[in-house]
C-alpha cells in the first residue's frame, strides 16, 4: 500500500506542487525584509546605539564631570579630565570614549545623574579607520546636538517605566 | 576603673573615657561626625546617639563619660531610630550634590547616609543656601554642605592656635565663617580639609581634578622641612595630584603643614628633564653620554684637591653616600652637606639632632627656644609645643627677636636662660639654625648644652634642623674629610680660583654669584639658582619620584617611596652619580638600590633602624667662647617659599601673596 501511495505521489509531483504552493502564498504576503538603507526597521526607545553628550534647553552642557560613567564602565572605554571652568563650575576638559572598547551595556547612561551621556538611536557610525572611533568631547557634543530631538523623545517615552 | 557593658560585652576602661571610646576599644563602631580623637569634644552632631539602660533619652556617646555598671546598646531599635532621625535632619539642609562635590567617594556623610540613613527624603520644603566664604588660596568652601560639626573651628582654635574661624548665628542660620571675612593665615590651615566630614571645605588647588577612586596611593615622607612628616602621595598617570597626611603618632600625628600639602604643583614647573651643557655661555640640551664626557674631560685635568661638592637641603641619603664615595675616589676631601654653613659637630650625633623627640615634647615642663621660630621652621613641632602648653604646667621662653607664636612665650636673653630653666623637672632647649649659622655657633651650642645637661631618662637638648638632608648627611659623614674644605671654604676657594670643579647636589641656597670661573656641575630637579649658574646640568628626581632614605631632625631614618617616574630623561640621583663614576673611571660598587642601602648601613649602622629613634650617646661638643650679643636673624622669612620645589609652586606664591596682602599687625595668640 505504502509503496503504491508513494509511487502515485511522486508521479503526480505532489511535493513540488506543495512547495510551489507555499512559494505562491508568500508572494502575495507583505515583505518581511526592509530595503535598508532606504528603509529602516523600528527601534525601541531603550535602544543603545552611538553615544551622545546632551545639553540643557538653554544650551548649557549637562555633563558635570562627576566621573561616575568612567567609574562604572566595565570596558574602561571612558576617559575624563576635569577642572573648574572660568565661572567656577565643574566641567570636563576632556571626555573621550573609545568606541572600539565600548560594549554598549548602557551602564554609563544609567550612572549619569544628569542624563548627560546617553546612548542614542544612531547605529550607523561604522568607520573605515579605528581612529575615527576614538570619540572626543567635541564629537560627542555634536552627536548630542544632532540627535537631541530623538533622544529627548525616547527618554520621555521610557520615563513611566523608571 | 569603671566596668560597663556595651552590646552585651563587658569592658573595663580608665575613668575619664567616653562611651564612644570604650566602644571603639571593643571594636564596636558608632557613627559620628563631630567627634575627633585629637580635638576637643563638642557633642553637636548627635549622630553617635546610643541607648543606655535606665536613661530617659538616648545619650550622645562621644560626650558621655563612662560610669560603673553602665549598660549600653548601640544596635537596639531605639538607638537605630535615633540615628535614622538624626541623619534625616542632617540631610534636610544638605544639598545632595555629591556628583559635583570633591568629597564624593571619600565623604563621611555619604558613607554614613548609605549605612544609617533612609533611602528617600520626606522633606519637601525649601532648603537653605549659604553664601560661599573666602578662606584664602588653599581652602575652597561650599558652606551649603556644612553640617556644623565645628571640627574646623576646634582644629584652628586648639591645634593651630589661631582663632580665625567661628560659628555665627543660631539654629538654621548657623554659619561657619572667618571673623572678619579674611583668609586663613595658619601654617596648618589646610588640615581642616581632611577634618571636614562633608564637602564644605575642600582643597582649592585640587578642585574638580580627580576622584579618590582614580588615584594611586603611595606612602612616603615629606622633605620640605626637617620634620619628616609622613605623607600619602596620590597620583594618577604621571602626575602627583595631592599629598595627604599619614598617621604617625611620634612625628606629625595626623597633621601636615600647608607647604607639605600644596607645594606639589611646583613639581610640574621649572623641571630639569634633559641633561644640559653650557657652550659659549648658553645651555644646550645633550644626551647623558655627552654630559658625562664633558665632565670626564674636565675632571681628567684637575687634581682631586681642586674638586669640591656641596649637598643641598633636599638631597637623599643614597645620593649623598654615592657622591661622597665618588669624591673620595677622586681624591677630594672637600665636600659638605651644610650649605648654609651652620655649625654641627658630626662626631657627636647628640649635637645635631632633636634628642627629646617630637613626641617627647609632651613630657617636658619648660622649653627654651634659642634662635628659632618653630611656627614657620617646623609647624608640626610648633603644634606639638602648643599641645603641651594646652595640657598645662608648661612655660616657653625664647632667645631672639620678638616672635608671634601660638602659645604665650617669654622673651629672654642668653644670660637669663639658666634662671629660666633652673627649677624645671624636664627642661628642654631647642636650638635653631639661625644660632648655629653664626660665627659663634659653636659657643652657642656649648652654652645651650650646659643649660640642659641630660639626666636619667631625659635628654632635653634639641637642635631644630631646617633641611631634610642635614641629619642624614651628617650621619653618613658628608662633611669635609682630613684637610678638606667646608662650605664657606669651598665658596671662598671658588672665588679665588682654588677650586676648579664644584659639584652641587640639589644645592640652591648658596651664593652662586661668587663661584668665579669654577666649572659647576648641578645635579637636581629644578631650574633654580644652582642650575642657572651650572656648566653641566644632570637632571635628577624630586622626592616623589625616587625610593630614597631621609633622616628627620629627630634622627629617625625614614623611607620615601616613588609615586611617579621622573620627567623626561631625569633619573634617580644615586644612579646618576653611579653612572658618572663609571664615566670617570672610578666605578662605584652600587649596581642597585640594595647595594646603596647596604653601603648606607656600612657607613653608619643607624641606617638599619628604619623608623626608629635611636638615642644618641652624650659626649662633649661645641666650644667654649663668648657669644656675640647681636640679635639672631630667623632663617625662614617666607614660610611658603623655602626651597626649589616650593619656589616653583604657583599655589605657594599665591599663599605668600595672601599673607602679604593680609598684613595684619601681630595677632594675639589664643
Amino acid at each position: 500500500m505504502a509503496i503504491q501511495d508513494r509511487g502515485i505521489a511522486s508521479v503526480l509531483l505532489a511535493e513540488l506542487v506543495a512547495g510551489l504552493g507555499l512559494t505562491f502564498r508568500y508572494m502575495f504576503k507583505p515583505a518581511a525584509t526592509v530595503n535598508y538603507p532606504h528603509e529602516k526597521g523600528p527601534l525601541s526607545p531603550r535602544f543603545r546605539g552611538e553615544h551622545a553628550l546632551r545639553r540643557y534647553p538653554n544650551g548649557e552642557e549637562r555633563c558635570i564631570a562627576c566621573k561616575l560613567c568612567e567609574a562604572i564602565c566595565p570596558a574602561l572605554a571612558i576617559t575624563i579630565e576635569a577642572e573648574a571652568r572660568e565661572d567656577g563650575s565643574r566641567r570636563t576638559t576632556r571626555y573621550d570614549i573609545d568606541m572600539t572598547k565600548c560594549i554598549y551595556c548602557g551602564f554609563c547612561q544609567e550612572a549619569c545623574p544628569v542624563d548627560a551621556i546617553v546612548e542614542g538611536p544612531n547605529f550607523e557610525f561604522a568607520a573605515e579607520t579605528r581612529e575615527e572611533l576614538f570619540y572626543d568631547k567635541e564629537k560627542l557634543m555634536a552627536n548630542g546636538d544632532r540627535w537631541e530631538e530623538e533622544i529627548a523623545n525616547n527618554i520621555a517615552l521610557d520615563a513611566p517605566y523608571r | 576603673m569603671p566596668k560597663l557593658t556595651i552590646d552585651g560585652r563587658e569592658v573595663e576602661v580608665p575613668a575619664n573615657t567616653t562611651v564612644l571610646q570604650a566602644a571603639q576599644q571593643l571594636g564596636i563602631e558608632i557613627p559620628h561626625f563631630c567627634y575627633h580623637q585629637r580635638l576637643a569634644i563638642a557633642g553637636n552632631c548627635r549622630m553617635c546617639l546610643v541607648e543606655q539602660e535606665k536613661a530617659p533619652k538616648p545619650i550622645a556617646s562621644c560626650a558621655q563619660p563612662v560610669s560603673d555598671g553602665m549598660v549600653v546598646h548601640t544596635q537596639s531599635e531605639r538607638a537605630k531610630k535615633a540615628r535614622h532621625g538624626v541623619m534625616e535632619f542632617l540631610l534636610i539642609n544638605h544639598p545632595l550634590d555629591c556628583p559635583i562635590c570633591d568629597q564624593g567617594g571619600e565623604c563621611d556623610l555619604q558613607d554614613q547616609a548609605m549605612a544609617y540613613g533612609f533611602d528617600r527624603s520626606r522633606y519637601k520644603e525649601a532648603k537653605r543656601a549659604v553664601k560661599e566664604k573666602d578662606f584664602g588660596p588653599l581652602v575652597a568652601t561650599a558652606m551649603t554642605r556644612c553640617i556644623h560639626c565645628t571640627r574646623c573651628v576646634r582644629f584652628l582654635t586648639d591645634v593651630a592656635g589661631v582663632s580665625e574661624l567661628g560659628m555665627v548665628n543660631r539654629g538654621e542660620d548657623s554659619e561657619i565663617t572667618t571673623y572678619v571675612g579674611m583668609a586663613l593665615g595658619s601654617e596648618l590651615s589646610a588640615n581642616i580639609i581632611d577634618l571636614c566630614p562633608v564637602g564644605a571645605l575642600t582643597s582649592k588647588p585640587y578642585e574638580f581634578i580627580a576622584r579618590p577612586w582614580e588615584l594611586r596611593k603611595t606612602e612616603s615622607v615629606d622633605v620640605l622641612d626637617a620634620v619628616g612628616s609622613n605623607i600619602r602621595i596620590d597620583s594618577r598617570g604621571g602626575a602627583v595630584l595631592r599629598v595627604l597626611p599619614r598617621l604617625h603618632e611620634d612625628i606629625n600625628e595626623e597633621w601636615i603643614s600647608d607647604k607639605t600639602r600644596f607645594a606639589l604643583d611646583g613639581l610640574k614647573r621649572n623641571r630639569l628633564d634633559r641633561p644640559y651643557v653650557r657652550r659659549n655661555g648658553k645651555l644646550h640640551e645633550v644626551e647623558w653620554r655627552e654630559a658625562f664626557a664633558v665632565i670626564a674631560e674636565r675632571a681628567a685635568q684637575v687634581p682631586g684637591s681642586r674638586i669640591a661638592a656641596i649637598a643641598g637641603d633636599l638631597a637623599d641619603c643614597e645620593s649623598m653616600l654615592a657622591l661622597k664615595e665618588l669624591m673620595k675616589a677622586l681624591g677630594s676631601a672637600n665636600f659638605d652637606c651644610r650649605q648654609d654653613g651652620a655649625y654641627a659637630d658630626p662626631r657627636v650625633r647628640a649635637s645635631y639632632i632633636f634628642n627629646t623627640g617630637i613626641a617627647g615634647i609632651e613630657q617636658a615642663d619648660r622649653c627654651l627656644l634659642i634662635g628659632t621660630n618653630p611656627k614657620v621652621e617646623a609647624p608640626i613641632i610648633n603644634a606639638r609645643l602648643r599641645k603641651r602648653w594646652l595640657a598645662g604646667g608648661f612655660k616657653v621662653g625664647y632667645v631672639g627677636p620678638a616672635l608671634d607664636l601660638t602659645y604665650p612665650a617669654q622673651q629672654i636673653d642668653m644670660a637669663g636662660a639658666a634662671a629660666f630653666l633652673k627649677d624645671a623637672k624636664a627642661p628642654m632647649v631647642i636650638v635653631g639654625t639661625s644660632a648655629l649659622r653664626r660665627k659663634d655657633g659653636a659657643a652657642i651650642l656649648a652654652a645651650s648644652r650646659a643649660l640642659v645637661e641630660p639626666r636619667e631618662g631625659w635628654n632635653g637638648f634639641n637642635v631644630l634642623q631646617l633641611a631634610a638632608s642635614r641629619v642624614g648627611g651628617l650621619d653618613l659623614g658628608f662633611v669635609p674629610g682630613q684637610g678638606g674644605r667646608d662650605t664657606a671654604a669651598i665658596l671662598a676657594g671658588c672665588e679665588k680660583g682654588e677650586i676648579d670643579i664644584l659639584y652641587l647636589l640639589d644645592a640652591d641656597e648658596i651664593d652662586t654669584t661668587k663661584l668665579g670661573k669654577t666649572f659647576v656641575i648641578y645635579q637636581g630637579h629644578h631650574g633654580d639658582s644652582g642650575a642657572r649658574r651650572a656648566d653641566v646640568i644632570l637632571p635628577g628626581a624630586a622626592y616623589t619620584e625616587k625610593d630614597a632614605t631621609y633622616v628627620n631632625t629627630e634622627g629617625r631614618v625614614q623611607l620615601g617611596r616613588r609615586a611617579v617616574f621622573p620627567p623626561g630623561d631625569a633619573r634617580e640621583d644615586w644612579a646618576i652619580v653611579r653612572a658618572l663614576s663609571e664615566a670617570l673611571g672610578k666605578t662605584l660598587p652600587y649596581n642597585n638600590l640594595r647595594d646603596v642601602r647596604a653601603g648606607l648601613i656600612a657607613a653608619n649602622p643607624l641606617f638599619a633602624h628604619i623608623d626608629e629613634r635611636v638615642p644618641a650617646p652624650w659626649s662633649a661638643f661645641g666650644a667654649a667662647g663668648s657669644i656675640d650679643p647681636a640679635p639672631f636673624v630667623y632663617p625662614v622669612a617666607d614660610f611658603y617659599r623655602t626651597d626649589a620645589i616650593s619656589r616653583a609652586s604657583p599655589t605657594m606664591a599665591a599663599c605668600a601673596g595672601a599673607v602679604a596682602a593680609k598684613a595684619i599687625p601681630a595677632r594675639k595668640s589664643a
